[in-house]
Formats: structure tokens, sequence, C-alpha cells
């Protein structure tokens, strides 16, 4: 038997549905039973979020995991929740295609990817799940299957059902498919990084490229106790690249490039959090990213500062006072430049003593729309904000 | 004593607002009763023009109190009639809120009420290098919250993005008559990504008093061509090449004969003679980058049969380009009386047959089709023309327009890509969705305005009762059956 957990809690049992009409018939016996269901896909995030209040069902979603379509001409791939990001790029990329999105946690399937809204630092080029989700099926608390969006990437019919579930963690319905517009895959990349002296120096290179008119695909700060490095990712044609690079290098003096990733690129700033680190993520106006940087100090942090998001470590062995009050200073600052400090991921000990979420501005409305969706609780219960 | 739940709200709005914010004289109500598409009329019962967002919010929960309909409207150019009066209701005006509140290029937004016109909002963020970037033809008089209810396009988002791409932060004064922040001045606010649902909802989720958009750094360098093809197969066969080679460019629009016509006829664009369609394609982005896109794009269209490629030398030849093309829905006005402006999205690929198609329908009805469009992202806009005076005319036009949409649906698109549904194709939404996924719709609706006082009537053909448990309902909807609800 697995000994598999949800934030702590033991999952009554599993189930491994192979289609949405195996998924929605569980849903319905669930609902005529009054039992509880987590959907996961790889379960890479399981350990995220609050512990739910009741684990009767965990949906195991991996085995959806085919290719249902991919229109290379129309620049769209529809696909089984189940399937692993890093699956579908290699599936697209037969076309010159990728999906682009960064695979922010490794084996990470699409499903777990929407649920969690992870991205990485291609989000500066082509946003995150929100943007590049154009259509899903879904299977409702209540066991019946909807379609919201559809498979032509411009759309306005109807609510965007979708954009609800991305970021949701399970507890809106149950999505089994998921209709992405794709990207090409350029033909060049080229990475051009910078060591900056501090925190005001990085956001100073910061701003200089985001006013440039270099159209970076993405824009990384990564401050460690060894230094704080800017690195800028351009891409696009050979001729193309080699001269936004040249601009680049003007701008960021003393830069080197590279084709080459440098390293911890698109990779969270911990290995584990689970085990040994809280895992923060902290947004912030693009002016704030020094003072962010600052409120970080010895700890470091790693993020896309071109759009305003960093993730700091906190190591476990600080101690919950400490790890308390490092919280409470970036959730004072992110707070002051228009943002918010969660806690992703952390040892469930710690967890358990810390608000993950921070404020959370029309939880009033978000409690609404959970009733609505799943007026008896049962989906993912208690694991989001506000205990929804 | 004795007043009508209306004439209660009357005399309240008198007290909130300034004496020329409350409208009631019939004819002045008069000019409120269409929008964009003017052959559905109604007359409100009352017009209100807030000056400020704390106005607007008492109004709001007046309404609420009284359980009084009420319908916001910026500019009035929708094309779906989403703005359209409800005759017992309030017309909630948004042209006083005007301000553009902020402009910070250090964190690339801006902060704008929502009455803002669209292009001022780029006038306001050019000075600092920067623009607003979804930009619908109607961008000189639209209005800033009018793009939000209607997740609003333009030629330009084949690259760019949507209006909900564009849109970070929302104040939105809910049905409740409560001010509830949307989103962040960052990026992934924590909890449900409720923006993103009333961004394209078209105003039945509550009304929208405040927005925060991303500005984006005006491009190095913007090349722009037009290409005349002898026809809209080989013009379409140029579209999937360039796609094909892994080029996104800014805009690729086409027009096809007709449509080219009523241009020149209207503004004189000097487009190629005898051209059976044109495309305008506009490249945007790094001088090195446009110049190497540039290169491939004029071989592409060469190898696709274009029998002339022209490159705007100046600002006044492409401004000319593009004049023709967004001018192109009124110029029909040149070559008749009458003319529907249909919206559909088809999968890209499916452009040539969908022409194919759409060709037959007008041949075998002798309704004449212009078309135009958004060919980048299969966005299509037929323009049928008739003659109202001939009798029968219109109602043939709108049985080609609806066949239009039927063809759309076939080949896997939708009914609207960016005019929304608003009270025309209401009646449509039944054959694109199932009626499982649009009750999941109003499950939505159900949460932010239960009572459904916002702009009722709209999107959906049959309202929900909210607060029923799913998948219970059976026979006619209670509503349908005490006669509350109308059915479309
Ligand atoms: C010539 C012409 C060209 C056009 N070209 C395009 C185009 O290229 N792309 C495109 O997408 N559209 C286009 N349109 C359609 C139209 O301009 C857009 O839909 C526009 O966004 C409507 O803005 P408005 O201010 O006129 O809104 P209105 O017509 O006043 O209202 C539209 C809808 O928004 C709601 N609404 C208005 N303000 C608010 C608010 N503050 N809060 C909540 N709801 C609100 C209304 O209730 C209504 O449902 C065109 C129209 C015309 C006439």
């Amino acid at each position: 038997m697995s000994d598999i957990t949800v934030s702590g809690v033991t999952p009554g049992r599993t189930e491994h549905p192979a289609s949405t009409a195996e998924v929605a018939e569980i849903l319905r016996a669930a609902a005529a039973a009054g039992e509880s269901v987590i959907p996961t896909g790889a379960g890479t995030k399981l350990s995220w979020g609050n512990p739910p209040t009741s684990a009767d069902i965990l949906l195991d979603l991996s085995a959806l995991d085919q290719v249902s379509e991919h229109a290379s001409g129309d620049l769209i791939a529809t696909v089984g929740a189940g399937m692993p990001l890093a699956r579908l790029n290699e599936h697209v990329a037969t076309a010159g295609q990728r999906l682009a999105l960064d695979e922010a946690v490794p084996g990470a399937t699409v499903g777990g990817a929407l649920a969690t809204n992870t991205s990485g630092p291609l989000r500066m080029l082509a946003g995150t799940m929100r943007d590049l989700l154009i259509g899903v099926t879904m299977v409702r608390a209540d066991g019946v299957v909807a379609k919201a969006g559809g498979k032509v990437v411009k759309n306005v019919a109807g609510y965007d059902v979708g954009k609800l579930l991305v970021g949701s963690m399970g507890t809106l319905a149950v999505v089994t498919e998921a209709t992405f517009r794709l990207h090409p895959v350029p033909q060049g990349r080229r990475w051009v990084s910078v060591a900056a002296r501090d925190a005001a120096h990085a956001a100073e290179l910061t701003q200089a490229v985001l006013h440039s008119q270099t159209v970076p695909s993405a824009l990384e700060v990564d401050a460690t106790a060894d230094g704080t490095r800017v690195d800028v990712l351009v891409e696009g044609r050979p001729e193309g690249v080699a001269g936004r690079t040249a601009v680049l290098s003007g701008l960021l003096p003393g830069a080197e490039t590279s084709d080459q990733p440098p390293a911890g690129w698109g990779r969270y700033p911990w290995d584990d959090a689970t085990a040994s680190h809280v895992g923060v993520k902290v947004t912030f106006r693009l002016s704030g990213l020094a003072d962010v940087v600052a409120a970080a100090g010895g700890l470091g942090m790693r993020g896309s500062a071109g759009v305003g998001v960093a993730y700091v470590a906190v190591p476990a062995e600080r101690g919950i006072a400490e790890i308390r009050a490092v919280l409470a200073r970036l959730r004072e600052t992110a707070g002051r430049h228009g943002g918010s400090t969660v806690v992703l991921d952390a040892p469930q000990a710690i967890k358990e003593e810390l608000d993950l979420w921070g404020p959370v501005p029309a939880l009033d409305l978000m409690r609404r729309v959970k009733d609505e969706f799943d007026p008896d609780h049962r989906l993912s219960p208690g694991r989001f904000v506000g205990g929804i | 004593m004795g007043l009508t739940p209306l004439e209660t709200l009357i005399r309240r709005a008198r007290a909130l607002l300034p004496e020329d914010g409350v409208i009631t004289d019939h004819a002045r109500l008069r000019t409120y009763e269409c929008d964009g598409l003017a052959h559905y009329r109604v007359t409100p019962a009352l017009v209100v023009i807030p000056e400020t967002a704390e106005q607007l919010a008492a109004i709001v929960r007046c309404c609420a109190e009284l359980q009084i309909p009420y319908v916001a409207r910026g500019s009035g150019t929708g094309l779906s009639g989403g703005s359209l009066p409800h005759a017992e209701g309030v017309l909630v005006v948004t042209s006083r809120l005007r301000a553009i509140k902020e402009v910070r290029r250090e964190d690339q937004r801006a902060v704008v009420e929502p009455g803002v016109i669209n292009l001022d909002v780029t006038r306001a963020a050019t000075p600092v290098g920067y623009y607003y970037a979804p930009d619908p033809s109607s961008q000189q008089v639209c209005s800033i919250g009018g793009n939000v209810a209607e997740n609003s396009g333009g030629a330009h988002c084949l690259k760019y993005g949507f209006t909900t791409n564009h849109v970070l932060a929302a104040e939105l004064v809910a049905a409740d008559g409560d001010r509830v922040r949307l989103g962040g001045d960052a990026p992934d606010s924590p909890g449900y990504d409720l923006l993103g649902a009333v961004v394209g909802s078209e105003g039945t989720l509550g009304i929208v008093t405040e927005v925060t958009v991303r500005l984006v750094r005006l491009p190095e360098k913007v090349v722009t061509l037009l290409v005349g093809f002898d026809s809209t197969d080989r013009a379409g066969a140029a579209v999937s090449a360039i796609i094909a080679a892994g080029i996104v460019p800014a805009a690729i629009e086409m027009m096809d004969a007709l449509a080219i016509e009523a241009a020149e006829a209207a503004v004189h664009c000097g487009y190629p003679d005898g051209a059976g369609a044109v495309l305008v394609i506009e490249l945007d982005g790094p001088a090195a980058e446009v110049d190497a896109e540039y290169a491939d794009v004029v071989r592409l269209c060469g190898e696709t049969g274009a029998f002339e490629i022209r490159t705007a030398k100046t600002p006044e030849e492409r401004f000319l380009i593009w004049k023709g093309r967004k001018s192109a829905f009124a110029a029909v006005g040149r070559i008749s009386p009458d003319y529907i402006v249909q919206d559909g999205v088809i999968p890209r690929t499916a452009l040539p047959e969908v022409l194919r198609a759409i060709t037959e329908l007008s041949e075998r009805s002798g309704v004449r089709v212009a078309n135009v469009f958004h060919a980048g992202d299969g966005n299509l806009h037929p323009l049928v023309l008739f003659d109202d005076a001939v009798p029968g005319a219109g109602e043939a036009a709108e049985e080609v327009s609806r066949g239009i949409l039927d063809l759309c649906l076939q080949h896997g698109g939708s009914i609207t890509g960016e005019h929304g549904v608003g009270a025309d194709k209401a009646a449509h939404m039944p054959k694109m969705y199932a009626a499982e996924d649009l009750d999941t719709m109003q499950l939505v609706r159900c949460a932010f305005d239960p009572d459904r006082i916002s702009n009722p009537g709209k999107i959906f053909p049959t309202p929900r009762l909210c607060g029923e448990r799913p998948g219970r309902r059976q026979g006619a909807h209670p509503l349908q059956e005490a006669g509350v609800a109308e059915v479309f």
C-alpha cells in the first residue's frame, strides 16, 4: 500500500479513473454517499495548502494522460489532466511548438499545474496558466460533466469558467481535460547574465531592461549569500537574438552571455520544501523589487523580477518563531508593494503553525462561489484560502 | 407614502446625484434606448450618470434593496445589445467616471476609471514610452469598462492577447452595492481568480468602477504591409504559411473583394486594383527581430501567389493602410443601405473551407456578404448586406447571418470572438454549449448576483434559479412557469 498523504492526512482510498465518464461516475457515487474527494495528478504538490478537513477519496487522474488533439496549424492542443507537462511539450515539439509554461515542479501534470497555478520564468513572455488555457472539461461535485471555453483562441461566449478553476486547488471541480494555445518554439535563445552589487543595483538593472525595447522572454533575479544576479532570456530569430543580446549587454555592463540557462533557472530556491524548508511565494509591484530583496535578506530569493514574483526558502531548522518573523516581514513588504506572501509548501508540523495565505481580499465572494459549485464542501475541503 | 419602488429610487437618486445626473424625461431617456446594435431598442425607466464610484455604489445598493434591475453603459458602442436598457430598470452610465488616476512607468501600470476611453489610456502612456495593447477598432470612442465587460479584442490581439490578459485588478460594485477589490497590482492574487470571471461577463456580475491595466513598452520598430492576392484562398494560404514558419505578427487582417470595394468607395485607401483579397500584416518588436521576420513574410507571400506587396514607408502610408481596414464596417454603408455585422470564430486552418461555404450560402440566397476579419486568429466579421426597403430582405439577411454562425459551430468555433453575446446571441448559446455547461456558468452568476438584477436577460437564454440544488431540475423552470422569466 502507498503511504501517500495530503498534507499529512491519509485518504480513505484511492480511485484510478481512466476517462471523464469514470470520473463522473465516481463523483456521482461520492455525492450520494457524502464522501469527500481530492483530485491529484502526479502527486507532486499534495503537501501544498492546508490539510484537508476530510479525505475519503484520493482521485488519481494520472491515467488521463492522452493527447486528444494537437491541431498544429491552429497552435492548440487538448490533453488529459493527467498528462505530464514535460510529455506534452515533447509531443508538440515535434511540430516546432511548445506550451510556454515552465515545469516549476518536476514531474507535474497539466491538471496539477492548473490547480496550483505554478509558473516559471517564461511567464514574462506568455503569461501564466490563465493566459494559455482556452478550454476545459470538468466534472462538478455533483458528478455533472461540463465544458467551458472551447477550442479556438478567441472566444467570448459566456463566462470564462476556466479562469476560476486555475489555482483553485481542486476545490471547485475536477478538471479532466484542458485545451491550450501553443507558441512556436523560437529558433534561437540566449541568456544575458550580470552580477549586481546589491538589492538596489539589481532593481536598477531590472528597470533598465524593462524599459528597453528588447522584449525579453524572461527577466529573473537570483539573490543568494554569494551575491545577486540578474538573468535575462531573449528568444527569436538568430539575427534578432544577436541584435537584442548586444543591446542588453550595453544596458548591463559586465554581462556575460550563454546558450545555456544559468544554474537554478526556473527552479524554486528549495529542493524539497516538505522535508527541510518553508517555500514562500512573494508578489509585488515592479518598483518594489529592491525592498523585497532586502526583506529576504540573507535567506536570498529567486524569481521573475520582470513581472513581480519571487520565491524565498526559509530553512525549517530556524524554528517557528524566526519563520513567523520572516513571514511577517515579507508580508509587510509585499503588502506595501501591492502584493501578497503565500506559503506554498512546508514541513507539516510547521505549516500548522502558520497562516499560509495572509490577507485575502474578496474572500466572501470566493466563499459564495465555492458554495455554488460545491455546496456540501466535499471537493478538497479545507485546503484553500479561508478554509475553503 | 405609496411610492412605487421606481419612484423611491428616483427620489433617492436625486438626493445622491447632481441634478443633471438623473434623467427621467422621456425624450432624453430615448437617447439611451440602444447601443451599437440599433435594431434592438428599449427605453429605460431611469438613467443615472454618477460622478463617483461612491455614488454609483449607492445607486446599486438602492436597486438591490428595491429589487430594481440595472444595466451598465459605457460608450454604448457594443455590437450585441449588451447595454440594451431594461424597460423597468435603471441605466447606469459611466461617462462621467473619466479620470486616469495613475500612470506608473516604473510598474508598467495605469489605473483608470471605467468611463475612460480606450485610446486615452494609450495617449496618457505614450509620453513615457508605453501604450495599452488591446485596440478594438472602436478605440477612439469605447470605454475601458465596456472593454472589460466584453473582453474586447482588436487587430493586435493575435500577438498581445485580449483585454483579459491586460487587466490586473478592478474594483467591482457587486450586485448588493458592496465595493470589492478583485486581483491586485501584483500578479497571482491569492484565492480564486474572480477577476478572470468578471472580465467578459458583460455587466452581469456587477459594475466595474476602477481598472488597473498593464502598460506595454512601445515597440522599437513597426512594419506594415499591404499584400494583394487574386483570391481569398491564396491569401489564406499565405496566413497559414506565415504562422507555420513560427512567426507571430502583431496583426494579420484580411478583406475580400466586396469589403475592399466598400473601403475604396468610402476612404480611398488605394488598395491594389483587382484584388480578390488583401492582407494587412503588421510586424513589430525589436528592430533586429522585425527585419528578420519581414524578409520571411515577403518571401512567403510571394511563394503563395501575392501579386502586389506594398510596405508602408511613412507613418502616413501606414495610416492609410489601416484606415481601409478600420473603416470597413462603416464603409459598407457606401455599398448597401443596411447591413448586419456578424462576429464568429473558426479554427484558422478552416478558413478556406468556411469562406467557400459562406460564398455558397450567399449565392444560394442572393444575399451579398463582405468579409473582413482577423485572419490570424480565425475571427470572422462577415458583413451581411441588405436593403430594408425590400420586403423580406431583412429576414433573408438574418438567415444568412445565422447560417454563418452555424458554419462556425460546425467547425468547432465560437458564436462570438469579441462582440459578446448580449441580447443578440443569447438564443444561440445552447447551440454552442450543452445545458450542463450553461448551468455551470450560471453558478457563477448565482454567486455574484443571486437576484439577477445586474443586466438581466443577457447572455443566458434561460436563467437559473439560484440556490436550487444542481442536477435535480425537471420540466420547465419554476421562474418560467411563474411567468417571471423570459425565454428567448
Ligand atoms: C465601429 C465599431 C468597431 C468595433 N470594433 C471592435 C473591435 O475591433 N473589437 C472589439 O472587441 N469590439 C469592437 N466593437 C464593439 C465595442 O466597441 C466593444 O464591445 C466595446 O468594448 C464596448 O465598449 P462601450 O464602452 O461602448 O460599452 P457599452 O456598449 O456601453 O457596453 C458594453 C457592455 O459592457 C457593459 N458595461 C459597460 N460598462 C461597464 C462597467 N463599468 N462595468 C460592467 N459592465 C459594463 C454593458 O452593460 C454592456 O453589457 C466595435 C464597435 C463598433 C461600433
